[in-house]
């Protein structure tokens, strides 16, 4: 089983042992947390999807790491209808899953692992947390076995950005025979804690807030990964710590550095930085249903007056690049024409002198959390209201306990406007544009309440046909979005990554996961 | 002696009530409703929310719900984990280990360090060795936790090189946990040069966490020597002509001790709330990530069970302090 295996390859790399903490075929990767448990559908933080659905599991469709671009995965293929409605999925052919104590499969990857993987969360009652909040039950109408390689979903309107649905974590396809047998055990919570998959790597321990243990699948279906004998999770919270792990030889790789000790990696030796925008966006979003603020002008004027420069350096300590777009620049169909609004305080007090509007009183909503697309709200609305008060704008800072604010941010009669931002979830324009700028997400997700139709119609338009095509229809919605300004785009946070030289073949996921499949260790 | 242990019990009873009521309104007293935090930027549709409220139970009345949870610990079951779905028993009894044995290795080392320094500071009164140990324990006292872990770690580790920066234990060693004690275990397991390993983690952050009650302890040590050792049948042992290390050690030490052992008993709340924080910087998989997480998910019945069990730990060491008291002066146990 799995863990001799381990043990056998540790002792072997003992013997290899030079003078490091650790083998040379062993990576070790410190990472932040402890993941919430190893089926990933249940859950929607990326520190467990790192931990489980990234190294043990395969979707139907795969992000190509690096771009949010959609490959073929556990499908070789995948063909549309004409009216966008019908995806069907060729299989591919003698992939196989890993084996534990419990469990040793009969069979190789066929159509019933993926009618269990997506029956149990449209059926059975449970926290599907991500597969809820993708509405994926509204838009999923049946999913049929044509054969025993090919897998037929049927949708209840065209929907084109499914398929990058398909390649997110809750989609990782499960065996249909584990939990067959897990449930007849008795113990169908071995899915989360004992997970088979068909991933590069086979889970041996988990060691809760300690350490995880994967070692290489050696009967995985793409030839010469993983790279690694042993892929090794220390969880180490603290970022400091992390660091001077790294520096220490006892981990290789590590996420989320403190934005403090970025200067002292990049001129370190033994550390290599990777750095990359994260897929995400932080935004001022004004309410364009109360008068002044109904008016683009206004809200023009206002986006002109901050000093976005000063909130990276400041808030982001460095850590961010300014957002002239609300998607991030490593989404497809990023309009990189747009042009940012100048920060002229002058040119905007003199716009809203002329639009009519004195003594003007704003609330700013500040969150009580740091998010990766805000480390700092607090400090983010007071450098706002100086530069608010500039143009003659009084602003007043309010914030809520975190879900009070989440809720109360959604009021259409929202006193104010609110810092808030969005992380992507399936690397699709349509989850940033039509999730939180649509018009069916006024009153919710879309915290600006802006339903504006050219915009919505654009965006609706989108949501079928070729990648070409729909890209064309975004680059021309950001256009429509910059004109009318609903809200004042800050920051897309920056992403570190440092690692140890002898790491090879690293690659920065836009999406933000982090993936091993293919990191090797030079010699 | 059996009367006074059973009056000690006895009011166990009502603390124990006390404490469970306490732990399950500490956290619904805090604001946020852990569905919507749960949820996040990505929010959660009214039909959702309405099946997860049923299925945490928050649409019964809270007093039904506190009895559920009431009954729930007497027959050791203290619910299910929102966000892991695992057991809170399991998941405190697989974590509660790593936290006992860095605390019990902390409160050795502090007693070991602080009582002979309170004594010889005590001694010396007044010379230069008294007011360095007493200065340096003032300090040690008042330094914030993490900010000297991490001054030890970069030292130490990072810039010396000498103990590991985190963790158990290296990594190269893999067993099953036995008794759940790194230092146990590593030993058990047979592998060569486990327990050293273990030995050289534990280093770092027991030291950490021993100082400050370290301190304590050499302070109090030292005032409750020098109020012994102006007592009268110290001068009439000295007088006697006895040594005077068996004066010190003997006579004055042995009733010097009670105060110092309520300290101690005391400093083991104070010791669990200072392993939160080193647990965190150190990586140590103990119960102080793991409840702090907690709070910030809004994960109730964690932080309910997980105050609860460290309550009733506090006070089964501070029964046993009691009990203390009683072997060392017989005059406590007769009252």
């Amino acid at each position: 089983m799995s863990l001799t295996k381990f043990m056998a390859a540790t002792s072997m790399a003992t013997m290899l042992m030079s003078g490091a903490a650790f083998a040379q075929s062993t990576l070790v990767y410190c990472s932040e947390g402890s993941p919430e448990g190893f089926d990933a559908a249940l859950y929607t933080s990326g520190t467990t999807f790192d931990a489980s659905s990234k190294p043990l599991y395969n979707r139907l469709v795969e992000f190509d790491v690096g771009t949010t671009n959609v490959i073929p995965g556990l499908a070789e293929s995948w063909e549309v209808s004409e009216d966008g409605t019908e995806f069907t999925f060729k299989l591919r052919e003698g992939v196989k899953f890993h084996s534990n104590d419990m469990f040793t499969p009969s069979r190789d990857f066929n159509a019933d692992d993926v009618i269990y993987t997506f029956m149990r969360q449209l059926e059975t009652e449970g926290s599907w947390e991500y597969f809820n909040a993708m509405s994926m039950p509204d838009l999923v109408e049946s999913i049929e076995k044509v054969d025993d390689m090919t897998v037929k979903f049927k949708l209840t309107r065209a929907e084109a950005p499914f398929v990058a649905n398909l390649a997110m974590d809750f989609a990782s396809i499960q065996s249909a025979e584990y939990g067959a047998a897990m449930e007849e055990a008795g113990t169908p919570e071995m899915l989360n804690q004992q997970p088979i998959g068909t991933g590069p790597f086979e889970f041996v321990a988990y060691q809760k807030d300690a350490v995880i243990r994967y070692a290489a699948n050696e009967n995985y279906w793409m030839d010469g990964v993983p790279k690694v004998d042993n892929l090794v999770f220390a969880i180490t919270p603290d970022a400091s710590v992390r660091y001077q792990k790294v520096q220490a030889g006892e981990c290789h790789v590590m996420p989320y550095p403190n934005p403090a000790d970025v200067e002292a990696m990049r001129a370190a030796e033994d550390v290599n930085l990777m750095e990359q925008e994260g897929l995400n966006v932080g935004y001022l979003a004004y309410n364009t249903q109360m008068p002044p603020f109904d008016n683009p002008k206004v809200r023009k004027a206002l986006n002109m007056a901050i000093d976005k420069q000063a909130i990276i350096d400041v808030v982001f300590q460095g850590a961010g690049q300014i957002a002239k777009n609300p998607l991030p620049p490593t989404m497809w169909s990023y309009n990189d024409a747009v042009e940012d609004d100048p920060f002229d305080p002058d040119a905007a007090k003199a716009m809203l002198e002329e639009e009519g509007v004195t003594d003007l009183d704003l609330k700013i909503w500040a969150m009580p959390v740091q998010r990766p697309y805000n480390p700092n709200a607090r400090r983010m609305a007071e450098l706002m209201q100086e530069d608010f008060a500039n143009i003659g704008v009084n602003v007043e800072i309010v914030s809520y306990e975190w879900g009070e604010y989440l809720d109360r941010s959604k009021a259409m009669d929202r006193d104010g406007a609110v810092l808030l931002g969005w992380t992507g979830d399936n690397g699709d324009p349509d989850n940033f544009l039509a999730v939180l700028l649509g018009c069916d997400a006024v009153g919710g997700s879309n915290r600006a309440q802006w339903c504006h139709e050219p915009f919505n119609d654009l965006v609706t338009q989108a949501k079928t046909g070729s990648q070409e095509d729909r890209a064309k229809l975004y680059e021309e919605a950001q256009v429509i979005f910059k004109e009318q300004a609903p809200w004042a785009t800050i920051a897309h946070s920056v992403v570190f990554m440092p690692m140890r030289p002898e790491v090879e073949g690293y690659v920065m996921d836009p999406l933000g996961g982090h993936y091993f499949n293919e990191v090797g260790l030079a010699e | 002696m059996l009367r006074y242990i059973l009056s000690r019990l006895l009011t166990f009873i009502p603390t124990f009530i006390g404490v469970c009521i306490i732990s399950f309104a500490f956290i619904r007293v805090l604001p946020g409703d852990p569905i919507i935090v749960m949820a996040g930027e990505r929010g959660v549709s009214d039909e959702r929310y309405q099946e997860l409220v049923e299925q945490f139970g928050f649409d019964r009345p809270v007093v039904v719900q506190f009895w559920d949870f009431f009954t729930g610990v007497l027959q050791g079951d203290l619910g299910t984990s929102y966000v892991t779905k695992r057991p809170v028993w399991d998941e405190f009894f697989s974590l509660f280990p790593a936290t006992l044995e860095l605390s019990l290795v902390a409160i050795i080392l502090a007693i070991a360090l602080g009582i002979p320094a309170g004594v010889i500071a005590a001694v010396n009164r007044g010379k230069f060795f008294d007011r360095a140990l007493m200065s340096t324990a003032l300090v040690g006292y008042s330094m914030p936790i993490f900010w000297w872990a991490l001054l030890l770690i970069i030292v130490f580790s990072g810039n010396l090189g000498w103990p590991p920066v985190s963790d158990l234990i290296d990594l190269l060693y893999y067993f099953e946990a036995e008794t759940g004690f790194m230092l146990i275990d590593s030993l058990l397991s047979g592998q060569e040069g486990a327990c050293k390993s273990a030995v050289r983690h534990l280093i770092l952050p027991s030291f950490v966490l021993a100082t400050v009650p370290l301190a304590v302890i050499a302070r109090q040590t030292r005032s409750a020597m020098l109020e012994v050792l102006g007592e009268d049948y110290i001068r009439t042992a000295r007088a006697k002509g006895l040594a005077p290390a068996r004066v010190n050690g003997v006579h004055a030490l042995r009733n010097a001790m009670i105060p110092v052992i309520t300290v101690i008993g005391l400093s083991v709340g104070t010791l669990l709330a200072g392993a939160i924080l080193t647990e965190t910087i150190f990586s140590w998989p103990g119960i102080g990530k793991w409840m702090v997480d907690s709070i910030f998910r809004r994960d109730y019945p964690v932080v309910q069970g997980g105050l609860l069990m460290v309550a009733l730990f506090v006070m089964v060491v501070n029964l046993i302090v009691d009990l203390l008291y009683g072997l060392i002066n017989p005059k406590i146990r007769k009252r």
